[in-house]
């Protein structure tokens, strides 16, 4: 079982579903659609097949592991989580981390502040360095609620923030990304950054769990 | 809520009454990550021939059933095929033909 | 001609969103218009997306920022604590230097 499954199955059940029957063997009206306007724009040379099948890998590769290792690198280095702080992009790019046209911002969960992301417009989420949403995040009843019941909203993932820590919502409307910093475990001195990055999952970097030793 | 002097558009939903939030995800079928290439090919700076925010205008023009009846997406396919017919890349013609003969295509197998 | 339009605000600057609901595209949430938020940083200038979404060129560029707001002044009934905030980045011209009371 996954550690983020474990994490999870105390408070909520983190239901993981194949795609759906019919996905990838009906062609629906919309499948075809996406097969006609990937043909013609081949059959213009605006893209080959050979692009379309490469973009399909990258995305694929791509999991919260290169957000993680932002984060461990800057649980590690004072310096490192100030640069970061300052400039995500930058911090991102010095690692070897691409980031894409967009501005990568990261916010530091403290103890007097938690911060947790949203986009209630659409679905705006650091892809590069998270890979793609889940469903839950791009979801009508998340967008509507975080922004205005964040307590309760976290709750309902098993994260209770204590009163006395500020809640931040970011609700990324523009071409900023964000990246949240989950606090630092206990007793996890002395652990090596790989170690830690494994701690470091894509939902704490959302900001709707804590990360924890477990 | 919305008085209708101060109309508010169906997407821009933060602050609305909603339910609880199912922890679902799903394993991306192929064709939807064919169409989420689609877009990353598409807007990248070479080609610059959908931008992020066309693709959202034309989602958010789809109308209020659409976008709760469709997926995800189905949404960006369709935004995106607009774009391109408003842009000129492709035509309206060429496209009703090609889903057409993708379609005579797929029952010669059956 | 410049290409960018100068910013008017300040970090610590209280500003008012307008009130104002256009059809188009337009990426100043409802929950936002109408309400006092100060302004937190200067995000840069970027081309308008309300024009890009047009394919048009959106210049000049407009100054974004990120606006605070106080989550017990956006709701009525906000169940979480006083100190609670939402950020969100908005335009400048969708902004306005706040009145003092």
């Amino acid at each position: 079982m996954s550690h983020e499954h474990e994490q999870a199955t105390e408070h909520l059940h983190v239901h993981r579903y194949p795609p759906r029957p019919d996905q990838d063997d009906t062609l629906t009206y919309y499948r075809a659609m996406e097969v006609a306007v990937r043909e013609l724009l081949i059959e213009k040379g605006v893209f080959t097949a050979v692009d379309v099948r490469r973009q399909v890998e990258d995305m694929d590769g791509r999991n919260s592991g290169r957000g993680a290792q932002m984060v461990a690198r800057a649980w590690l280095d004072p310096a490192y989580k100030q640069r970061m702080l300052a400039d995500g992009s930058k911090a991102a790019e010095e690692i070897g981390l691409e980031v894409g046209p967009l501005k990568l911002v990261v916010v530091e969960n403290t103890p007097s502040v938690h911060n947790v992301i949203v986009c209630t417009l659409c679905s705006c989420y650091p892809r590069m360095l998270l890979g793609l949403p889940p469903d839950w995040y791009k979801s009508r009843n998340y967008r509507s609620r975080v922004v205005r019941e964040p307590r309760a909203v976290l709750a309902e993932f098993g994260t209770v923030i204590p009163d006395e820590t500020q809640i931040r919502v970011h609700d990324s409307t523009a071409d900023m990304r964000y990246l949240v910093t989950p606090m630092r475990p206990e007793g996890t001195e002395n652990w090596s950054e790989a170690e830690l990055a494994r701690l470091i999952t894509r939902d704490t970097m959302i900001g709707v769990a804590l990360a924890d030793r477990a | 809520m919305t008085d209708p002097n101060s109309p508010r558009s169906h997407h821009d939903m933060g602050g609305l009454p909603a339910g609880a939030i199912e922890p679902t995800e799903h394993d991306y079928a192929l064709w939807e990550k064919r169409v989420d290439a689609l877009m990353v090919l598409l807007s990248s700076k070479d080609r610059r021939l959908v931008t992020v925010d066309e693709l959202r205008r034309n989602i958010e023009s789809l109308g209020p059933d659409a976008y709760d009846k469709m997926a995800y997406y189905e949404r960006w396919i369709c935004a995106i095929t607009q774009t391109l017919i408003q842009r000129g890349v492709i035509s309206v013609d060429e496209l009703g033909r090609k889903i057409k003969a993708i379609q005579d295509r797929e029952e010669q197998r059956d | 001609m410049t290409d960018v339009v100068a910013p008017q605000f300040h970090v610590g600057d209280r500003v008012t969103v307008r009130a104002a609901y256009p059809i188009g595209h337009v990426r100043t949430p409802y929950y936002v218009r109408g309400k006092h938020g100060i302004i937190e940083r200067l995000c840069g200038a970027y081309p308008n997306p309300e024009e890009l979404a047009y394919a048009r060129p959106g210049l000049p560029k407009q100054p974004l920022y990120r606006v605070r707001f106080l989550q017990r002044e956006l709701w009525a009934n906000y169940a979480g604590q006083p100190a609670d905030v939402v950020e969100v980045e908005i335009y400048q011209h969708w902004l306005e230097a706040q009145e003092q009371a």
